[in-house]
């Protein structure tokens, strides 16, 4: 292996391998308020990720559809409010994945022939009337919102065994980063940055750009979902709260200060959200005043690194890498070097 | 004609007829409940209409940011909740704290709730003219990135608003001046006179709006620069003066809006989200920077509001967020740029 390609790989293998002895190594209350949170905010924060860097389409419908696979899981098992329905846990999480899915192919088709920042707004409107909706339907959700969902037996309880969801939420997490790089170098991965860099000439070379839209929507609904599944078990309930504007936001900034255009920036951002949303409410002073700063990191973030923390890590590396790749040049060429 | 409408391809024969049918529909039925109660259907109407009015007073703000600039302003709710709070403290303070009587009737005459309207207002504006100047202008034609700056505004807007004005929903007192109701003529309904202010109130702004636009040199200077902004600025023009202007201008009708609002319905921690849906929907519905879309986007917003509320059948009104979703969808599906809305 080059030097370049040790220099892609070795960061997230370290951490990965330090993230499997994780519960050895830290508290189970840190395990689980900030690890295990941080890998479920970073599957939702990488469908959006995923949708904003190789299709180029910025989506801040991803909560409202983590809300509605997380709302269909628990209204079918037997939980306190919502539905009456008492399936199999199993089930009503599939049926939760799956609904949540649907609803994101069907908004992507709605929603596919608009662009850049009509899309933003066309699906921020949905998000929020997705919200609306969960806290008027009493037969759904209403206010309180839907608790005591149980997950299935091998969750088991998150509150005694914290370790459990989170080997569970690590390897959602991993199969998602795996099939999301596999999905960008397929076929269909080309054709979606086709369609980012430019939908007339793949239109003109015959592609149906508004189906790869729509495609690409519903397979980061489906990530999402799995962020919502992942986030009702861990909370073991779910309310409209959990699906409101505030949330959405979130998404974005750890979306924002991981990088836009790095899906492993999705979990680097959200680990950094989740530990300084434990630190800030533990310091006197600041801790109610917890959005303020997070508001004012954001807006530091987009106005002078637009890259967000993998930004910074790149043009940190960035000279590294330009030193492995000149040193492996044939001496000859290093002449003509500018 | 006939043959136009027949000539489109066979799926988007289906949606026009998917729409229409849509439409009827919702005409017969409203239609129907209005014949069977036409008193409660005056009421419904005027409520729509009222509605409409201060939804489009928030809306016209938003367009004409975005028509002139691309700057789609997430902090436009922010606006608006901010100037609710803002004339509430005012008023607050000119009367004593005591505005609203025990019994709930005003005790604030004309002075108490104009000038906290204007103080407010202004207040807004030169707060969105500051944000322009601060962050936006120097990012300017980067959509995403000043959506994004907008957002981390109002996130920090939301949390200190709540820290400084609390959680509770505050209603500002109407002038004692104003009649509490007036008599519609129409099936003996008397309707709350505040309202119908806030209506008339929208048309005038939307008149004077159309007329700046369309007969001031201001106006000239922003269609041009809707148009075409550099060839405007290499006319010597300033263009960055327009702007802002613009942007004080727009902040101002949200704030505008916020104070009606505050003392039409209430003021509310909440606000911020709630009026920016009602802004972006009605500009995904009219088209963005159409100042006629946003009159017909607010039309269709509130009388879907207030029908959906009532019209729908027993046990399903939870539901009437489904409506205005499916207006979104179906206008979305025709128009994907709005009724009025035009290329960039």
């Amino acid at each position: 292996m080059s030097r370049t390609r040790a220099l892609d790989w070795g960061p997230g293998i370290i951490v990965l391998a330090v993230l499997a002895f994780a519960p050895l190594l830290f508290s189970d209350f840190y395990l689980s308020a900030v690890l295990t949170k941080a890998l479920w905010l970073g599957l939702a924060a990488v469908s959006l990720i995923f949708l904003a860097g190789y299709v180029g389409i910025v989506s801040l419908g991803q909560v409202a559809l983590y809300g509605i696979a997380g709302f269909t899981m628990a209204n079918l098992v037997e939980a306190d409010g919502g539905s009456t329905i008492a399936w199999n846990p199993w089930l009503a999480t599939l049926a939760g994945i799956l609904v949540a899915t649907v609803a994101g192919l069907f908004l992507g088709a709605i929603a596919s022939r608009s662009y850049g920042i009509y899309f933003l707004m066309i699906t921020l409107a949905f998000a929020v009337l997705v919200y609306f909706f969960f806290a008027q339907v009493t037969d759904l959700s209403g206010f309180g919102g839907v608790n005591n969902v149980p997950a299935p037996a091998v969750v088991g309880n998150p509150l005694q065994e914290p370790g459990r969801l989170f080997y569970i939420a690590l390897g959602t997490s991993a199969a998602v980063y795996v099939l999301l790089r596999y999905v960008s170098r397929a076929p269909l991965g080309l054709a979606f940055q086709g369609v980012r860099d430019d939908p007339s000439r793949m239109r003109a070379l015959g592609y149906n750009v508004l189906l790869l839209r729509a495609v690409a929507f519903g397979l980061g609904a489906f990530v999402a979902a799995l962020a919502g599944i992942l986030s009702v078990w861990w909370n073991t309930r779910i309310s409209p709260g959990s699906i409101a504007l505030p949330q959405t936001i979130d998404v974005l900034v750890i979306a924002v200060i991981g990088g836009l255009y790095r899906l492993e920036g999705a979990w680097v951002g959200a680990i950094g959200f989740a530990a300084l949303d434990n630190w800030i409410r533990g310091v006197e002073s600041i801790g109610s005043r917890f959005n303020t700063v997070v508001g004012l990191i954001f807006l530091a973030i987009v106005l002078l690194s637009p890259g967000g923390l993998m930004g910074i890590w790149e043009s940190a590396t960035d000279r590294l890498r330009r030193r492995f790749a000149f040193e492996a040049r044939p001496a000859a060429d290093t002449s003509r070097a500018p | 004609m006939r043959r136009r409408l027949l000539s489109a391809p066979p799926e988007t024969l289906a949606l026009r007829a998917l729409v229409a049918a849509a439409a009827a529909f919702t005409l017969i039925w409203v239609g129907y409940k209005a014949q069977a109660n036409p008193r409660t259907f005056v009421v419904v109407s005027a409520n729509g209409l009222t509605l409409a009015g201060l939804y489009f007073l928030v809306a016209s703000g938003f367009t004409l940011i975005f028509g002139l600039m691309r700057v789609v302003n997430m902090a436009h709710g922010s606006l608006y909740m901010l100037a609710g709070f803002f004339a509430f403290e005012l008023q607050e303070r000119m009367t004593g704290g005591e505005a609203v009587s025990a019994f709930g009737s005003s005790r604030a005459d004309l002075l108490d709730w104009v000038l906290p309207l204007l103080g407010a207002s202004l207040a807004v504006g030169v707060l969105g003219l500051v944000m322009q100047q601060l962050f936006l202008r120097w990012n300017q034609g980067q959509e995403l990135r000043q959506a994004l700056i907008t957002i981390a505004i109002s996130v920090i807007v939301a949390d200190q608003a709540l820290a400084h004005f609390g959680g509770i929903a505050q209603e500002l007192a109407a002038p004692t001046e104003f009649p509490q109701s007036v008599d519609l003529q129409l099936y003996d309904v008397t309707y709350p006179f505040f309202r119908i202010f806030v209506l008339l109130t929208a048309l005038a702004v939307g008149l004077a709006l159309w007329a700046v636009i369309k007969r001031t040199r201001f106006g000239m200077i922003v269609r041009a620069g809707v148009d075409d902004r550099q060839m405007v600025s290499a006319l010597g023009i300033n263009v960055q003066l327009v702007f802002a202007g613009a942007f004080f201008l727009g902040s101002f009708l949200a704030g505008l809006g916020g104070v009606l609002g505050g003392t039409m319905i209430s003021v509310d921690k909440g606000n911020d989200t709630q009026y920016l849906l009602i802004a972006l929907i009605v500009v995904i519905i009219g088209g963005m920077g159409s100042l006629g879309g946003a009159a017909l986007g607010a039309l269709a917003l509130g009388l879907v509001d207030s029908y959906g509320d009532v019209y729908l059948p027993a046990g399903y009104t939870n539901y009437s967020v489904l409506l205005i979703f499916g207006l979104l969808v179906l206008v979305l599906a025709v128009r994907p740029l709005g009724l009025f809305g035009r290329p960039a």
